[in-house]
């Protein structure tokens, strides 16, 4: 039941929403975002973690075709859930300075969205999760087509012929998979566990997933979409696709791909590791001379998504709970450096590097915000984003040392393309674009405070996100692993 | 009693945090005492550990707070350990680290960051106080990265001026490439042990032979890390551009934290060292290297805080030699030791420039000991001390470092000795330039010059009467002593393991050779900068290639940037221009475009028209749908 509201509460929300006028709209929006929110945290409350999947939903769809209504929650899906249900309120929350045209439509899109990326996490069912995917992908078309700038249309056209060859792809599997299983056919996930796939038949699965993913993701060479969607949609598009929408390519990965095709995985996961870690390194280089900050953290995204993938990829318990606690981490994180960008670009009308400087004389708090969660993402000690990382990185040095040892590039390399971007945009003296910075306004506040506290709380206390994914993570690898040759 | 070490830490978290919060609203007055008082307080909590400490039989305490975190066999506690290296370390940190926010009250008090400024003060002495007082190898880490973190804030304090700016940033990304090898030592010692702890670890290396290459592997990662933070061959370069910061700030750096991170992992690891003779070389050979390095820079630096910072990078070198000798009480004496001196010399050189109205030049100094007697005469205690000259201090810990060396390599101890007579040149040097003579400063200079506050001559005095009688607490057998300070450091260190096969004659010969030594290097920088007045040429660049080769510090700044930050910054326009817009994007567009929407009679289907884009999508599925039917 309460996987079903969560699904279809933000539904219902959307086409509420498009009823609306007005200045209300923002407001009501987000009002039914902390709503979902505090479904979310009923489930999290009732969640038992050792005890698999839960709140189990189960009706028949389009029962000619074997497709079920199947969704459930367990530790892996929950955490997923709640990063969607708190960045949400977040996002719409940062646009309370901004009027867009036609208001109704873009929150309504966005909790459209909201719904899809629900339905990714929690389905149980190759179609469901399917349509849930192209009901999280179509709206952020429109929010950048819509709402995005100058560059808009040609971006969009590009992220578009890249996602939908990745969905065509993963839906080929999908059917493909559907026709394998027994009797009248069934899109349920367990059955597709449940095929006795042949190598060459789990290799086929296995690509056909991985590109539709890695795009998502993005992995190297997948990747160039990326910069130029982060860059070119509005800044709470941004904040969705950065924050939540590229897990549903990891999160894919550790539900889908490696289960289902493991003969595959066990055989490929090193090109796929070479990649992503390729990707690590490549990012980080990328990022360390970018002008646009939009684009320098896009690169640093791609940086970081690299080794949360090479982590979910390597098939140990480490790299996975330091998948999962790293996208949480990750999500907070991209989505309050985002927001930051958008506040300088607002308020001074750039966001390019040259232009920038000294404004942490102007605006104090937002420098203190800024400097936290650059922490957290280059990953120092009691910031959120060091656990994840210290896994991740463990895993790779697990698999070789040299493995550990390039991944680890991050840490320096990380360093320095933040520490360029805080000090070339906050450090030094004012210039006349940023002498007209002001502090942050209430819901600026908000918005990053709120990330700042996650930042340092999962920081200094991490073991209950941990303890959420711990068995989900073990039960998954156990599943891959006794299936693995 | 032990249980309450955590408190130690706790206060200047707490200091931080009020300060850090309320720094808009606590008054200036406050923020310092707060500041002041917190790390005061963790001082009088660790004597107390102390006197604990030294009525208890037993010498070692791990408390535990709580598991940080856990996943699988991976199981991460959040606990301390509370022995004589790390009570040691306390007192120095808190100790000094006290006197150093004393006397901020005063150096800062023009500044309007001051409330921020005691807040990262206080943050800084946290992370230092989590380094030293980790149980495993875990906490020592969020420590060290945490200084780094705090170095960064305030070597970047005046953070208006970009290249102070950069000198921040510069150190904590140095300081990363260190980390980055402990975080893999770390790794490595997990997998190796199944545990971070030291007592697990330190404890199942009775079934490892000496030289096992998996233990030198671990070691030589773990000296990485203790390269970067305290400032060794080849990751040295951020300590001098440190000085960036306001002075206290170089005087906590240099003395009572930060640096001696390393020699203190390296101590505490000694059980680890000890079985990787190829490790302790190497650390004998890059100590010494960066000791003779250090003391070649500071001969012919002008700026005061310079010749300073660059004799830390050399004396840091004689610690780290004296490591590598496997004397490590004598490393943690000198550690001690050069902290007293090195805080005393930084505050006093702070004391001058405050008084000089902000001037750094020595060139622009001269006479000062009129005007500034107390700085003048701590300072010239803090000099005697770190140039060896009996009883101060420094001469019991060099000498003892000198004394193994000598053991270990008389031609190491021949080139140890001889950084100890460039030492006490430059050092005289510094002090005959600042202080005797005439005045060489503007008018409005000398109108200012002053004698600073109580709040800041009173650390100083209390530094030089530790610079004067520190070394008394590990006198050598030789003067009558019984080695107290190494033998409170037995239970960590093994002292008794390290002692010396030397005959005292050679003992009274070594010491009589570095104290005439010595005496004479003074003299002729007396007879250089005082007798004949010299002053250090105005324009470098007409002088001999080699005071130019120092001057610049080797250029290896310069290298630096020519190997590796330039040639990283091509790749990086070139991977971006190339392999991803040209190269990736456009195979990429080139496909999208010909296959996927190609033929110049589809070229309307790019319309921009999004809607039109999704209708041909969802026939796309559609049609997929109904072909796979069809083909299976």
């Amino acid at each position: 039941m309460i996987t079903a509201l969560l699904i279809f509460f933000p539904i219902l929300g959307s086409l509420l929403l498009l009823l609306l006028k007005g200045e209300s709209v923002k407001k009501i929006a987000l009002l039914l975002v902390l709503v979902e929110f505090a479904i979310s945290i009923a489930a999290a409350l009732r969640f038992v973690p050792a005890s698999g999947t839960q709140f189990l939903l189960d009706i028949p769809w389009i029962p000619a075709y074997g497709i079920h209504l199947k969704a459930g929650i367990d530790g892996i899906s929950l955490l997923l859930v709640l990063l969607t249900t708190v960045l949400v309120p977040l996002i719409i929350l940062s646009t309370f300075q901004r009027n867009f045209k036609n208001p109704a439509a873009f929150y309504a899109l966005l909790l459209f969205m909201q719904a899809g990326l629900i339905g990714v996490f929690v389905a149980l069912d190759g179609f469901l999760f399917y349509v849930s995917w192209e009901i999280a992908l179509i709206p952020i078309y429109f929010i950048s087509a819509i709402w995005g700038d100058e560059n808009r249309v040609n971006v969009t056209f590009k992220f578009f012929v890249y996602t939908i060859f990745g969905s065509l792809l993963m839906l080929i599997a999908i059917i493909y998979l559907y026709l394998q299983t027994p009797g009248t056919h069934t899109y349920d996930l367990q059955a597709f566990y449940d095929l006795n796939l042949t190598l060459s038949q789990q290799t086929f699965v296995f690509w056909a997933f991985f590109i539709a993913f890695a795009i998502k993701m993005p992995i190297f060479p997948l990747h160039t979409w990326q910069p130029d969607t982060y860059t070119s949609a509005p800044a709470a598009g941004t904040m969705l696709l950065a924050g939540i929408m590229l897990k549903m390519g990891i999160y894919g990965a550790i539900r889908w791909l490696m289960p289902i095709s493991p003969m595959a995985w066990s055989q490929n996961s090193y090109i796929i590791i070479d990649l992503c870690i390729l990707g690590v390194v490549y990012g980080a280089i990328i990022a360390m001379v970018q002008n646009d900050m939009k684009r320098l953290v896009a690169y640093s995204s791609l940086s970081h998504v690299g080794l949360i993938a090479a982590g979910a990829f390597s098939g140990n318990l480490n790299g996975l709970q330091g998948a999962m606690i790293q996208m949480i981490s990750h999500g907070i994180n991209v989505v309050g450096m985002f927001f930051v960008i958008d506040i300088i670009e607002q308020k001074t009308g750039s966001r390019f590097l040259r232009d920038l400087g000294g404004m942490a004389t102007k605006a104090k708090t937002l420098s203190i915000c800024f400097m936290i969660i650059l922490l957290g993402s280059v990953a120092l000690p009691f910031t959120n984003g060091f656990i994840g990382e210290f896994l991740l990185l463990k895993s790779m040095n697990d698999i070789n040392i040299w493995y550990g040892a390039i991944a680890g590039l991050t840490i320096i390399l990380g360093a320095v393309y933040m520490f360029r971007m805080y000090q070339k945009s906050m450090l030094g003296e004012l210039n006349s674009l940023t002498e007209k910075m002001t502090d942050l306004k209430w819901n600026e506040k908000l918005v990053l405070f709120t990330i700042v506290f996650l930042i340092i709380i999962i920081g200094v206390y991490p073991q209950p996100i941990l303890e959420v994914s711990k068995y989900a993570s073990a039960d998954l690898l156990d599943l891959i692993h006794s299936r693995e040759y | 009693m032990f249980e309450l070490v955590w408190l130690v830490p706790l206060l200047p978290l707490l200091g931080f945090a009020i300060n850090g919060l309320g720094f808009k609203i606590i008054p200036k007055s406050l923020a310092g005492i707060i500041g002041s008082a917190a790390v005061i307080g963790s001082f009088i909590l660790s004597l107390i550990l102390l006197n604990n400490l030294a009525d208890s039989t037993v010498k070692s305490f791990t408390i535990n707070l709580f598991t940080w975190f856990s996943v699988g066999d991976l199981s991460i506690n959040l606990s301390f350990l509370y022995d004589p290296l790390s009570a040691l370390m306390l007192l120095i940190i808190t100790g000094i680290g006290s006197l150093i926010h004393i006397y901020s009250i005063g150096y800062m008090s023009h500044d309007p960051g001051y409330g921020k400024f005691f807040a990262y003060l206080n943050l800084f002495v946290f992370f230092m106080l989590l380094l030293v007082l980790g149980s495993n190898f875990l906490v020592m880490f969020i420590g060290w990265e945490g200084v780094g973190l705090c170095s960064y804030l305030l070597i970047g304090f005046w953070f208006k001026n970009q290249s102070y700016a950069s000198a921040a940033k510069k150190a904590f990304v140095m300081n990363r490439i260190g980390d980055l090898g402990f975080l893999l030592g770390i790794f490595l010692i997990f997998n190796t042990f199944g545990s971070l702890e030291y007592s697990v670890v330190f404890s199942s290396l009775q079934s490892f032979a000496s030289g096992n290459p998996i233990l030198t592997t671990i070691t030589i990662l773990l000296f990485i890390g203790a390269c970067g933070k305290s400032a060794q061959i080849p990751l040295h370069t951020w300590l001098p551009d440190a000085m960036a910061g306001p002075t206290p700030v170089s005087a906590l750096i240099h003395a009572a934290t930060m640096v001696t991170a390393g020699i203190y992992m390296i101590a505490r690891s000694n059980a680890l060292f000890n079985l990787t003779p190829l490790t302790m070389e190497i650390i004998a050979g890059i100590g010494l290297a960066t000791a003779v390095l250090g003391a070649l820079i500071a001969l012919i630096q002008t700026d005061i805080k310079k010749v300073l910072a660059y004799s830390t990078v050399s004396q840091l070198g004689y610690m780290f030699l004296a490591l590598g000798v496997g004397a490590y009480s004598a490393g943690v004496f000198h550690l001690m030791t050069h902290a007293f001196f090195k805080a005393l010399l930084f505050l006093g050189a702070g004391s001058v420039i405050h008084a000089m109205s902000n001037e750094q030049d020595m060139r622009n100094m001269g006479g000062l000991k009129k005007k500034l007697p107390i700085t003048y005469l701590t300072m010239l205690i803090g000099t005697l001390a770190i140039s060896g000259i009996p009883p101060f201090s420094g001469f019991f810990s060099k000498d003892e470092i000198l004394a193994h060396v000598y053991e270990f390599s008389p031609v190491m101890w021949g080139i140890a000795v001889t950084i100890a007579f460039i030492t006490a040149f430059y050092m005289f040097r510094l002090m005959f330039l600042t202080f005797f003579s005439d005045f060489r400063g503007t008018e409005s200079q000398k109108s200012h010059l002053h004698e600073s506050p109580f709040s800041m001559t009173m650390p100083l005095i209390i530094l030089a009467i530790l610079s004067f009688a520190g070394g008394f607490l590990n006198i050598p057998e030789i003067f009558g002593g019984n080695h107290l300070l190494s033998s409170f450091l037995n239970p960590v260190l093994n002292t008794e393991s390290h002692v010396l096969n030397l005959s005292h004659e050679t003992e009274y010969l070594l010491m009589a050779v570095s104290v005439i030594g010595v005496l004479i290097s003074i003299g002729f920088a007396f007879y250089t900068y005082v007798n004949r007045a010299t002053l250090p040429a105005a324009d470098i660049e007409t002088q001999p290639a080699l005071s130019k080769i120092s001057f610049h510090k080797f250029y290896l700044d310069e290298f630096y940037e020519l190997i590796i930050s330039k040639p990283l910054r091509a790749l990086s326009t070139m991977l971006f221009e190339f392999v991803d817009k040209a190269g990736i994007d456009g195979l990429i567009n080139g496909t999208g475009k010909s296959v996927v929407f190609g033929g110049k009679y589809l070229r309307y289907l790019q319309s921009g028209s999004i809607g039109f884009y999704i209708l041909i999508m969802v026939i796309g599925v559609a049609a997929m749908f109904i072909f796979s039917f069809i083909r299976f």
